[in-house]
């Protein structure tokens, strides 16, 4: 039952993210792309993490796709040309990426004895023992970060800002 | 029960393909998305090894992942904005001059 999930959920963001590769237009790439980061919530859950899916789903698939969704109609984005520069992209990119993938699969093959298994509902970290860790260990990180968000506002609003 | 070398080989292969979009697409809000795959990609092995090692380190670095994620994206977004309103272009292959 817990295989039979994983391969759906795990099917559906590999097809998300290929179907991101394939297609030429800008908003059929972040509606694909919402179908990734929707299915990896559900990989979450199921990891028991259950703090981590629900942000996913709020802050990934919810504030920054639509963010991204918004500048796509804004700039009226059509779909790509294609240019000199990426025909050089088409024969070292795919290559590269393949490379890598057979890297990290072979290293991961290799090491699987040494990697435990997941059994559903073994480890659930709930949102109070992640509290309780970040706002009594890492407390400076975490204002730390609250400051870069207002910068990164500031930034935001002072780079789209019309100049007169 | 799945072994936690799925999760990871599942990671390595978004991880793959975000890199190879990354490489190949010109669309510059395109190629912004494709480096959100790739954080996604390195989220889920970060949440496997929690998982594995039952540690809740490797969640919390997901969520500060995430934090700054948001801060990328929306600083990022507003540079297309502003590139595309001096360019009139979101082709990266002709935006390669500093200044115009």
């Amino acid at each position: 039952m817990y295989l039979v999930l994983f391969f759906i959920f795990g099917g559906l963001c590999v097809a998300g993210a290929l179907n991101l590769l394939l297609q030429r237009h800008p908003i059929n790439s972040a509606l694909s792309l919402i179908v990734v980061m929707s299915s990896l919530a559900v990989l979450y859950l199921l990891l028991g993490a259950e703090f981590l899916a629900a942000a996913q789903v709020i802050v990934y698939a919810g504030a920054i796709m639509v963010l991204f969704t918004f500048v796509i109609m804004l700039l009226n984005a059509g779909k790509e040309e294609r240019t000199h520069g990426s025909k050089a992209a088409y024969i070292v990119g795919f290559p590269g990426a393949a490379a890598l993938f057979a890297l990290l699969a072979f290293i991961f093959l290799q090491n699987s004895g040494h990697l435990g298994q997941v059994r559903l509902g073994e480890y659930l970290v709930t949102t109070g023992d992640l509290s309780r860790v970040l706002f009594k260990n890492l407390l400076l990180p975490f204002e730390v970060t609250s400051v870069l968000i207002l910068i990164a506002i500031l930034g935001a609003v002072a780079l789209a800002r019309k100049e007169h | 029960m799945v072994p936690v070398s799925y999760y990871l080989i599942l990671s390595a292969i978004l991880f793959s393909i975000g890199l190879g979009a990354f490489l190949v697409k010109r669309n510059i809000i395109t190629i912004f998305m494709s480096i959100e795959l790739m954080l996604n990609a390195v989220n889920l092995s970060f949440v496997a090894f929690a998982h594995q090692w039952h540690q809740v380190s490797g969640q919390i670095f997901v969520f500060f992942v995430m934090v700054v994620a948001a801060a990328e994206a929306a600083v990022g977004l507003a540079i297309i904005i502003a590139i595309f309103r001096t360019r009139n272009t979101l082709n990266v292959d002709q935006v390669d001059l500093m200044k115009l």
